[in-house]
């Protein structure tokens, strides 16, 4: 079985970024920057699919800049079978970059697609469910554990105040919850070894799709700052406080 | 301006978030109607039709919606999306799993969690865990949204809308629903909670974090929260996380237990009221949050605040 793996290069997740002095955009010039965790935990789940011998070939695919190779390399380095780079210098919103993914879906035919359930530069948690949508497949969004057969997957979600369990028949979407796995170190002569795989390139141009982005970004700016707090001496003082200052207890 | 909001219920009542999604919506519009769907479901719905703001309740009954599956849900949607301007649901596992998938149908961009609605194209959304917060306009001729429920508060009961009942899609037979597993809870929901106490890697086992955080929630009618730190290391269920991938909270009052104040934790309740931290590490990020900090041995400290309530 074949398994496609999306990943998307976002600023590493120890980074606190800023916005533009301007307020254009966010400022990422100059930062690290690494593949999005929970695409990551994508990689895992599927090279271990591939361990327990169901699925038989795994290609990662990211959508970007010819940076995203480093990506790439690092999905080739934990043991992806195959890579491809969906060329773009436009930065693709996520009904876009689901348009991309479902032409490299049709021709790779993949009988699982999984990917992070969101990315954690812009939070929108969407790419996923419209590559489902635009495939006529089911979606299996924040898993936690899949159970795969050569027919269908089944799939524990994550959901508000528990777990869900659903059945999907194959092809389906998956996107990984950080609790589905814990993704492997990647060894420095694996790395090394990446550094020499061939990535294949598709210029986004030459899939047909519309990249015009549909959401005008106005500004971006730091969220208002708290007010300071003070540090109290004891739990005396703490309770006081919560009742005749903050008037939170009653 | 016809606005749509896509109901999250559990049959028998509807979800405070929904409630929140409503007020949010009557900053876009004051024709706002409610679709209820699942599988007998006129309880809710007349129950629905009561809330403030909503001018009308439709209803699509069909044992394929029972579940609230994307999969089937999504056609119903798409065939009553073009009646409307603004189609939203509160930002919750039930509207991030349904409305991309709408949103893709319709060809239309999705704005996901908004926070504040500056006017009807221009939205505020967080980014980047909360750190930033970016400002973006649509421009698509059907705008779909989810709301954070935390932004906006829940709409009171004082209506009285019409109910209309819709023909309905059927089963796509793309998903077919197995078990759901709901925690059983003694404590208020932790989304909608007026208090959170919240403990972090410091509790130092699933035991501790029970027998210290317990009494004093249950003291506060507070929910429980945790770090992912403390997750992760198996203190507590993962549906107790509060952070960037967790749940998002914004009670009166938030407490800090052995918190340390990781960037993905602030971003999941940084917007509370009242933020205390109690912490043994006077450095502690946590404290630059907070507006009362106390550094103290956790242990100690939690008793003597739980037997001074």
């Amino acid at each position: 079985m074949k398994l496609l793996v999306a990943i998307k290069r976002v600023v590493d997740y120890n980074i606190k970024v800023r916005a533009k002095a301007d307020g254009s955009d966010v400022d990422i010039a100059t930062v690290k920057m690494s593949i999005n965790p929970f695409d990551e935990v994508a990689v895992e789940e599927a090279l271990r699919l591939r361990e327990a011998g169901i699925a038989t070939e795994i290609v990662a695919v990211a959508v970007g800049t010819a940076q995203s190779q480093d990506v790439l390399r690092h999905a080739l380095a934990m043991g992806v079978d195959r890579a491809i780079l969906v060329e773009t210098d436009a930065v693709t919103e996520p009904l876009a970059t689901a348009k991309l993914l479902k032409a490299i879906t049709q021709r790779e035919q993949p009988q699982l697609i999984l990917i992070g359930k969101q990315a954690i530069d812009d939070d929108a948690a969407e790419t996923g469910q419209m590559l489902a949508a635009l495939l006529n497949v089911g979606q299996g969004t924040f898993a936690s554990k899949l159970e795969l057969t050569s027919s269908h997957v089944t799939v524990t979600r994550e959901i508000s105040g528990g777990q869900e369990k659903v059945s999907l028949p194959l092809p389906a979407v998956i996107t990984a919850d950080l609790r589905l796995n814990e993704p492997r170190y990647v060894k420095l002569p694996n790395l090394m070894q990446a550094k020499k795989k061939p990535i294949e390139t598709v210029k986004s141009s030459d899939l047909g799709v519309d990249l015009v982005p549909r959401l005008k970004l106005l500004q971006v700016a730091e969220p208002p700052a708290r007010a300071p707090g003070i540090k109290v001496s004891s739990v005396a003082e703490l309770v006081q406080k919560l009742r005749d200052e903050a008037k939170v207890l009653s | 301006m016809t606005i749509l909001i896509v109901a999250e219920h559990d049959h028998h009542e509807l979800k405070s978030a929904t409630r929140s999604a409503i007020t949010a919506a009557t900053a876009l519009g004051e024709d706002i109607h409610l679709l209820i769907t699942g599988h007998g479901v006129d309880k809710v719905a007349q129950a629905a039709a009561k809330v403030q703001g909503v001018t009308r309740v439709r209803v699509a009954d069909d044992l394929a919606y029972t579940h609230g599956l994307p999969e089937n849900l999504a056609p119903l949607l798409v065939l009553i999306a073009p009646d409307y301007t603004t189609v939203m649901a509160a930002a919750d596992s039930f509207g991030k799993n349904l409305l991309p998938r709408v949103a893709a149908l319709l060809d239309v961009a999705m704005v996901s969690e908004v926070t504040q609605i500056v006017d009807q194209n221009i939205f505020v959304r967080p980014i980047y865990a909360g750190n930033l917060n970016a400002t973006v306009q649509t421009t698509d001729p059907i705008k779909v949204l989810t709301v954070r429920a935390t932004s906006f508060p829940a709409a009171p009961d004082g209506g009285a809308a019409d109910i209309e009942t819709l023909p309905t899609t059927g089963d796509t037979g793309l998903a077919t629903w197995i078990s759901t597993e709901i925690h059983a809870m003694d404590r208020p929901e932790l989304s909608t909670a007026h208090v959170v106490v919240s403990g972090g890697r410091a509790l130092g086992s699933a035991e501790r974090f029970q027998e210290v955080l317990s009494p004093l929630a249950a003291k506060l009618n507070a929910a429980l929260g945790a770090t992912r730190a403390a997750v992760d290391a198996g203190y507590a269920p993962n549906e107790w996380q509060v952070g960037q991938t967790g749940t998002v909270v914004a009670p009166d009052l938030y407490i800090a237990i052995g918190v340390s104040g990781a960037v993905q934790h602030l971003a999941g309740m940084k917007d509370s009221r009242v933020i205390v931290a109690i912490n043994h590490d006077p450095d502690a990020p946590i404290f630059q949050w907070a507006d009362y900090g106390l550094v103290a041995d956790l242990f100690e400290a939690v008793k003597e605040l739980e037997n001074s309530l």
